[in-house]
């Protein structure tokens, strides 16, 4: 008898373990195509936004003079700040490339330096009026073809029709590089400045803080507001209640919304009925808010309802209230979770743009913000706004963007997770 | 005594329904009452129903009596545990239970609207079948209650009552070098003392125990039991067991239920050397449950 049952399952042993072995090749696989997309994306990430942290500079020898400028050293910062810069910087940038006559070849020849430059100029002088009348020698910013060329998107060898590097120019580029005058360095403006419609003076800056300032704030409504519906929902609640039930339904269904209907939503209630002020931070943050919160209270409410039952028994079998033993013993317990769920919805939101398109959040902000009311933009509305702009220069910029929203999003979460490693305890 | 009592009833093992069974449970057979003389635990008529009529408790009434060891056996999901749970009111935790009937505890009304069930579980303690330490450390475990109902003034104080407990509970010696360490980390019978310790550090009058050593190897239970025999100098213990032994070592009074019916109680010895019902008869001997 038992021969027969040993023969039985021997004869089906193979075919347990091919299956088992299948599985596991299974799993292989799609760990490896979904590393390779994520390789590939990185890379691509990467090899064209890693470039935009530098930028290519022109060394010019200006003349302060008096004269050109329309100042002198006595004279009140508010003149300084208006006096003729930009005289100063062509007459630098024709010493050059001296004899230029051609029309159009000389309005090329200034517009060799980033528009920037004169700004430079200005607080150097803003900053010691003493410099006025001396020659220096600065860096300034090139305009962004001329950085495209120095980083390699132009072929030198294309007909002359077909890139915006003529030859003349090339030639000038050429003795630059001769003389030593041009060179890449690390690109300051990047991280200090807001958005601009010239490329080589479009920095992060506010786009950063206006995420930065948006998100502190969703988590500062969603957290408490999503634990504590959650904890209400799951321990306090009136069970087999219609209207407990109607509430479970919705938030459940919330989750699965549109984000963009939640930007009409707020659109609708917080700009239009109480008059908030648009593209604010505030505004941003009340809308995400909204967005997150089923996420947070749905995985709150699991996390809550893994908490052994024995535990908030042990709690009133001693005496504790109801309160008592949930603050006391079950959210903590339930805290990793909680996180868990607060990271995830506090992920999906940084990535969020389609409903802060609706607030105003699209709009384009040169200035940083210095308050959760001041207009801003966040990085996913940047990184859009700058891929669908013509310039080549802003291709690479967007993928920079891209790095600092993962960077941001990495360093977000890290500390999610530390705080996480905090409160996890085994029973 | 009833006439039930004198002549058993001839009990027909049935196919199992609740209804064949009712009709031969008239009434509580034996010595359920104390007449009035240290009676702690006052029950009458308690019923209990959950979500849809369904009634896990028909009208038992007993007395408990101070400083006694009370254990209830039966058959599983014959309502013991449920009792059990009415005399703390941790029933009232479960969603659509509904208690009625008379409990009283030194006379006062449990369910009275002036009782606090706070209150009355720090008079009343439990213990649990599955040994539920808070994951925190065996100190904070057995400070919990007194911190929770303020009962050390300092620090000093509340040393005292830890250690007290768990001297109570017989753990101290072998946890007194790592009080900090986590009480999850202890053996199941170790843990299921240090439950017992945070118990008795809040100084209740009453310990309700609901099968406490049910997850215990013969060592820790032996452990538990002689505990149980020393506890009973100044608490009064309610015990739910499975082990008819254990009840007939630790016991001095038994009471057996039967689908949700208080069949019969008496002093230990008698229920297991005289049983008057058939169906306790049956129990004991082994025929059923």
């Amino acid at each position: 008898m038992s021969t027969t049952i040993t023969e039985k399952v021997r004869a089906g042993l193979s075919k347990r373990y091919a299956r088992e072995k299948r599985f596991r090749a299974y799993g292989l696989i799609s760990i490896s195509l979904s590393l390779m997309f994520l390789v590939l994306l990185m890379f691509n990430i990467f090899s064209k936004g890693l470039p935009a942290f530098t930028s290519t500079y022109i060394k010019l020898d200006v003349t302060l003079d008096a004269q050109t400028l329309g100042v002198t050293p006595a004279s009140t910062p508010e003149q300084l700040r208006v006096a003729n810069y930009s005289g100063v910087i062509q007459a630098g940038v024709q010493n050059l490339v001296p004899g230029v006559e051609d029309r159009k070849q000389k309005k090329a020849l200034k517009s060799l330096v980033s528009g920037d430059a004169q700004y430079d100029l200005q607080r150097m002088v803003v900053a010691d009026p003493k410099l006025i009348g001396s020659n220096q020698t600065v860096w300034v910013l090139a305009d962004d073809d001329i950085d495209m060329f120095q980083k390699g998107y132009v072929d030198r060898n294309a007909p002359e029709a077909d890139r915006r590097i003529k030859d003349f120019q090339l030639v000038w580029l050429d003795k630059l590089e001769a003389e030593n005058r041009i060179e890449r360095k690390f690109n300051t403006t990047f991280f200090t400045r807001g958005d601009s419609r010239e490329p080589e003076q479009a920095g992060i800056l506010s786009a950063l803080m206006g995420s930065v300032y948006t998100m502190s704030l969703t988590l500062l409504f969603a957290f408490p507001l999503g634990v504590m519906a959650a904890i209400y929902l799951e321990e306090f609640a009136p069970k087999n209640n219609f209207f407990v039930d109607f509430i479970e339904v919705n938030i459940n269904n919330l989750a699965a919304v549109p984000s963009i209907i939640f930007g009409l939503l707020g659109l609708a209630i917080f700009i239009q009925v109480f008059g908030m002020p648009r593209s604010s931070p505030l505004i941003g943050s009340f809308v995400l808010t909204l967005m997150i919160l089923p996420t947070i209270i749905i995985a709150s409410r699991a996390a809550l309802k893994s908490v052994p039952p024995s535990i908030r028994e042990a709690a009133l079998g001693v005496g504790a209230s109801k309160t008592q033993s949930v603050f006391h013993h079950v959210v903590p317990l339930a805290m990793p979770g909680i996180l868990t769920g607060t990271i995830i919805g506090m992920a999906h939101a940084v990535g969020e743009s389609a409903p802060l398109l609706m607030i105003g959040m699209v709009a384009f902000i040169v200035d940083v913000p210095h308050g959760i009311t001041d207009p801003a933009t966040i990085l996913p509305v940047q990184i859009y706004l700058w891929a669908d702009s013509p310039e080549r220069a802003f291709t690479e910029r967007t993928s920079a963007a891209i790095i600092i929203l993962l960077a941001f999003m990495i360093t977000m979460n890290l500390l999610a997770i530390v705080l996480r490693k905090q409160f996890e305890r085994r029973w | 005594m009833n006439t039930a009592a004198a002549t058993p009833q001839t009990h027909k093992p049935a196919a199992g329904g609740r209804e064949e069974f009712a009709h031969d449970i008239t009434g509580t057979v034996g010595r359920p009452f104390l007449e009035g003389k240290n009676t702690k635990f006052f029950c009458r008529g308690v019923n209990v129903f959950y979500t849809g009529d369904k009634q896990a408790i028909y009208d038992v009434s007993v007395d408990i009596g101070r400083n006694e060891v009370i254990a209830m056996i039966g058959p599983s999901g014959c309502g013991k545990s449920t009792f059990l749970r009415c005399l703390n009111r941790m029933n009232d935790t479960i969603a659509g239970c509904r208690v009625t009937g008379e409990i009283n505890l030194d006379g006062e009304d449990i369910h009275a609207k002036e009782q606090d069930p706070v209150l009355l579980r720090a008079r009343v303690g439990m213990v649990f079948q599955k040994p539920n330490p808070f994951p925190k450390s065996i100190y904070d475990n057995v400070a919990y209650g007194p911190r929770l109902h303020g009962l050390a003034a300092n620090r000093a104080e509340l040393d005292d009552i830890v250690e007290q407990s768990l001297t109570k509970a017989g753990l101290f010696k072998e946890v007194k070098d790592r009080l900090q360490t986590p009480g999850t980390g202890l053996s199941g019978g170790q843990q299921q003392r240090l439950c017992i310790a945070r118990t008795i550090a809040v100084s209740p009058e009453v310990i309700l125990m609901d099968e406490p050593t049910s997850a215990l190897d013969p060592i820790a239970t032996a452990t538990i039991e002689e505990l149980i025999d020393e506890l009973r100098q100044s608490f009064t213990i309610c015990i739910v067991t499975h082990s008819m032994q254990q009840a007939a070592r630790i016991s001095q009074r038994t009471a057996y239920f039967h689908l949700g019916k208080l069949v019969e109680v008496n002093d230990t010895k008698t229920v297991f050397t005289n049983p008057q019902h058939q169906l306790t008869e049956n129990y004991i001997t082994g025929r059923f449950g």
